[in-house]
């Protein structure tokens, strides 16, 4: 395959690694739990980054998905003491719920403008749900779903077949390589066939269809896969602060997503991890710093993104580095005699 | 017998596009279809390759009843269309255009060889790696036709093949068209009188969403019917 062959997939596949096993000797503790977090959430902004940004699917409401991997590795981690039957529910919760509400979205042909409000209502049905599940009456085995007070003391990822639980640098090595594992992993996809017709469908459906391409079942197969790396960041998520809340069911935190995304540039894979780390470490350090609202700094920052790199800072760090690199080239060959 | 459409109708909001038309068509043939703006060639076209469901009719395709048919079902049963305004992927370059419509048919290795073959056939191979986006009309126009040639359908239509073409790429249209003649089944629909001429062996002549005559070019330009309805009009400077 030649992405295998790609310097940048190679440089990530090295470097990648390689600073997540240096980091937790460099920095901090506090500083490893919150990169912790940041990977986690960049692993969200990538299936966004997949189903909007590969498939051109404005799933607005990607959080659900997220949301329902956090709670159902609550739920089964609690009851089944461990973390691995915890990841696996967490993977398929979302997985039954995209396929779902995809299949009748798709194949139903709801316009796209249409499934960007139906993905969000999802999510916001969800929070509603959830909100109203306090009380002893509302729990599922051990577990309490605790109403819009969330589900404290969640289970702490351990490795398979081994009962310690992973401290804070182990949960960093997990959540970092599950980052990188999937990023390399989607890279690697959007070259196969199938990727090529997400692509392609997100390109031009209708020419996708005449082709002879079924593209009800290529939009369906990169939304249920998109649920499932988020519904696994959910998982992390939840493990990570031991706590699952309603609140990633909110619509604050859809639109968070979508702004991730659009911060680093749709259409790229590197563009939502960084617009993610970009905004949560600035919200991070303004909130440390109390010189100001992070809200009103990321508004600002987020509408002066919009107009100044409209097509998000990836594509048009990309755009200006093949500029420059072009006026390089030119140079040696006017001199040429 | 390749195709076949029986009574078909198709409306839109009490307005027939389409209002019972009557088409076979032998294999191998050259069909042209010609007719005014909003004589129902594009309408029947789309009933073809199942983009629109007909109100009324049957379509027989290879003998079996595609009727209804979602577009990417006829189009594995081998149907190939042309739009009439390009339709491609735009972001995606030339060789990724044609290696997507030849993986649909291909396994991988042929789907290679298919494209790369297809590049120096629409003598576009110098341009591979730029994104269909930035091409001329003309240019566009010959990718969307590999792109139909990469599935190897049975039967093709193109919906204004020449439209907006140079005359070199005219020539060459033509050319690529005749070299297909008798191997695969077509069914163009053309307003450049003198491009008919050159192919056509036989004319189907759409008026008001029916089929007016069907005859061999000579005689339908003699035909005062067809005249009336349809050359006349645009002789009287109504550009079809």
């Amino acid at each position: 395959m030649r992405e295998l062959r790609s310097k940048s997939f190679i440089a990530a596949a090295v470097a990648g690694p390689a600073l997540i096993v240096a980091l937790p000797q460099i920095v901090e503790v506090y500083t490893i739990f919150n990169l912790s977090v940041y990977a986690i959430l960049a692993t969200l902004a990538l299936s966004l980054g997949l189903v909007w940004g590969m498939g051109g699917i404005l799933s607005f409401g990607q959080s659900a998905f997220f949301g329902l991997g956090g709670y159902a590795y609550a739920i089964a981690a609690i009851n089944f003491a461990g973390s691995t039957p915890g990841l696996l529910a967490a993977v398929a919760l979302p997985v039954v719920a995209a396929a779902v509400i995809g299949y009748f979205a798709f194949f139903g042909r709801i316009s796209d403008v249409y499934f960007a409000v139906i993905s969000l209502t999802v999510s916001l049905i969800l929070y509603n749900l959830i909100n109203s599940t306090s009380g002893a009456a509302y729990r599922i085995g051990d577990a309490p779903l605790g109403g819009y007070n969330g589900i404290p003391s969640v289970p702490p990822l351990n490795l398979p077949f081994a009962a310690a639980p992973l401290d804070f640098a182990g949960t960093f090595y997990a959540a970092a390589l599950l980052l990188l594992v999937v990023y390399l992993g989607l890279r690697l996809l959007v070259n196969t066939r199938f990727g090529r017709v997400v692509v392609s469908v997100r390109e031009n459906e209708l020419r996708a269809e005449l082709l002879g391409y079924d593209v009800r079942l290529y939009k369906l197969g990169v939304f249920c896969l998109g649920a499932a790396i988020a519904g696994l960041a959910g998982a992390f998520y939840a493990a990570w602060g031991s706590f699952i809340g309603p609140g990633v069911f909110s619509i604050g935190f859809a639109a968070q997503i979508i702004v991730w995304v659009l911060l680093g540039g749709l259409g790229t894979l590197i563009g939502p991890v960084l617009g993610c780390f970009i905004v949560q470490s600035l919200t991070a350090w303004l909130g440390e710093a109390e010189a100001s609202n992070p809200s009103i700094v990321l508004g600002v920052l987020f509408l002066a993104a919009v107009m100044l790199v409209p097509k998000g800072l990836v594509p048009s760090l990309r755009e200006w580095g093949r500029r420059l690199l072009g006026a390089g080239r030119a140079v040696p060959r006017e001199r040429a005699p | 017998m390749i195709l076949e459409a029986r009574d078909l109708w198709r409306t839109f909001g009490g307005v027939a596009a389409v209002a019972g038309v009557d088409f076979a068509l032998e294999e191998g043939e050259l069909r042209c279809l010609i007719g005014a703006n909003g004589a129902g060639k594009s309408t029947f076209f789309k009933m073809l390759t199942g983009q629109l469901a007909p109100s009324r009719g049957r379509i027989v395709l290879k003998g079996e009843d595609i009727t209804g048919r979602p577009a990417f079902e006829i189009a594995r049963r081998g149907v190939g269309i042309k739009t009439q305004v390009p339709s491609l992927f735009d972001g995606l370059t030339v060789a990724e255009n044609l290696w997507l419509a030849a993986r649909r048919a291909h396994g991988a290795r042929r789907a290679d060889a298919v494209t790369a073959d297809l590049l120096g056939e629409i003598r576009l191979a110098a341009r591979a790696d730029d994104e269909v986006g930035t091409l001329s009309h003309g240019q566009r126009q010959w990718v969307e036709l590999g792109m139909v040639l990469a599935g190897e359908p049975d039967l093709l239509l193109l919906d204004e093949p020449a439209a907006g073409m140079t005359a070199d790429e005219v020539e060459a249209t033509v050319a690529l068209i005749k070299a297909m003649r008798g191997r695969r089944t077509l069914v163009i629909v053309e307003h450049d009188m003198h491009f008919i001429r050159r192919i056509a062996e036989k004319v189907t002549v759409f008026h008001r969403g029916r089929v007016l005559v069907e005859d061999t070019m000579d005689s339908i330009l003699r035909n005062p019917e067809v005249r009336d309805a349809y050359l006349g009009q645009r002789a009287g400077g109504l550009d079809g």
